[in-house]
């Protein structure tokens, strides 16, 4: 277990060095879910005692979030002015943003399901 | 009444303190979430943040002091986001199967997000700098600070844009996804990832674990496709 935090920390501190190096514009975590992905593609399975921690962390995925939510209480006076205008938009953005990605993409999954059957896996039966 | 003084003094310059708060708070948050049978209104993490940041103000205890203690759970956000790895690898197979419609879905949702908060906003009456701030705000707050940065915002605006949309997506975005009969959980993770990043990812790994793999993706190609092309829109834009 403590091999498998060590690795997930690992794949983290050398994202974050690849972009301390490269001046890439994603942060550290994401390359290293991207790392860690390659690695599990390479080795070919998911050893359970990794998918255990990784299952702990995502369970509590909420929590993590907390710290930095209490944030908007330094930046309230920042809204001030402006917060009818940043609310609105805000919420209204989010909204047809959710719209528009889901109706998108499951429109686009129905075309690609329906026409072709997949050539290197035919799936028995597809729903 | 001193010795409460001494004590209240000691504990509230020990981590232990806002450590404990935040678990205590966020316990509190999702037993109001299940009690209601997941219900996306009750987010856990907005009644968590609603129900500290009044403790905080009501203690008169800054930010920093909060933080020094909060920040082991903080600390955390990076490793759990590598660990998104592990639910993308389980469902890779449906993930390559629909490649070219995730990146198309999630391209359009980047230009979306960005475009109708900006629209929006200038229809109301948003300066430029306002303006600038909110149009990272699906993205990933380390990301998203960046980029307002590069562009001219504010940073720390942005900061507190990213959580509200994170939040409200989390909240809006199931009872909308119902509504317009979305039921493939692809496609319900993978906007609820473009539009509010992590804390949507969170919701959506809370319902359905191809949902949460989905929506992991899209935070991350989100916040990749929104560096990129957000600052060629604002160059056509202004």
């Amino acid at each position: 277990m403590l091999g498998y935090l060590t690795l997930i920390f690992s794949c983290q501190l050398i994202g974050e060095l690849i972009v301390a190096a490269t001046g890439l514009p994603v942060p550290g975590p994401v390359i290293g879910m991207a790392l860690l992905f390659a690695g599990l593609s390479i080795w070919g399975s998911l050893p359970t005692e990794l998918a255990g921690v990784a299952d702990h962390l995502l369970a509590n995925l909420s929590l993590l979030f907390v710290p930095a939510g209490v944030g908007v209480m330094l930046h309230l006076s920042l809204l001030g002015r402006e917060l009818v205008s940043i609310s609105v938009a805000l919420v209204a953005s989010t909204v047809i943003t959710v719209a528009v990605t889901a109706l998108l993409m499951s429109k686009l999954s129905e075309m690609a399901d329906k026409p072709t059957v997949d050539e290197d896996k035919p799936d028995g039966d597809a729903a | 009444m001193n010795d409460l003084q001494t004590i209240w003094v000691y504990l509230s310059a020990s981590p232990l303190l806002h450590l404990t708060l935040t678990l205590i708070a966020f316990q509190f948050g999702m037993l109001c979430y299940r009690t209601s049978g997941f219900n996306p209104m009750l987010n856990p993490v907005a009644i968590a943040v609603v129900l500290i940041v009044s403790i905080l103000f009501a203690t008169g205890t800054k930010y920093e002091t909060y933080f020094d203690g909060a920040q082991f759970v903080h600390f955390l956000l990076g490793p759990a986001t590598v660990a998104l790895a592990i639910p993308l690898y389980r469902h890779f197979e449906k993930v390559r199967r629909s490649a070219l419609a995730i990146v198309s879905s999630i391209v359009v949702g980047s230009m979306t997000a960005a475009l109708s908060a900006m629209g929006i906003a200038w229809l109301l009456g948003a300066s430029q700098q306002t303006l600038v701030s909110l149009a990272p705000k699906s993205v990933t707050a380390p990301v998203a600070m960046g980029i307002a940065e590069q562009l001219g915002g504010l940073p720390s605006l942005t900061a507190v844009l990213v959580m509200v949309t994170g939040i409200s997506g989390a909240m809006l975005g199931p009872p909308l996804l119902n509504l317009l009969g979305v039921h493939n959980w692809a496609a319900r993770g993978l906007a609820m990832g473009t539009a509010s990043h992590g804390i949507g990812t969170a919701r959506a790994m809370h319902v359905n674990e191809i949902a949460g793999a989905f929506a992991g993706l899209a935070m991350g190609l989100n916040a990749l496709a929104t560096a990129i092309l957000l600052p060629l829109l604002l160059q056509i834009l202004f």
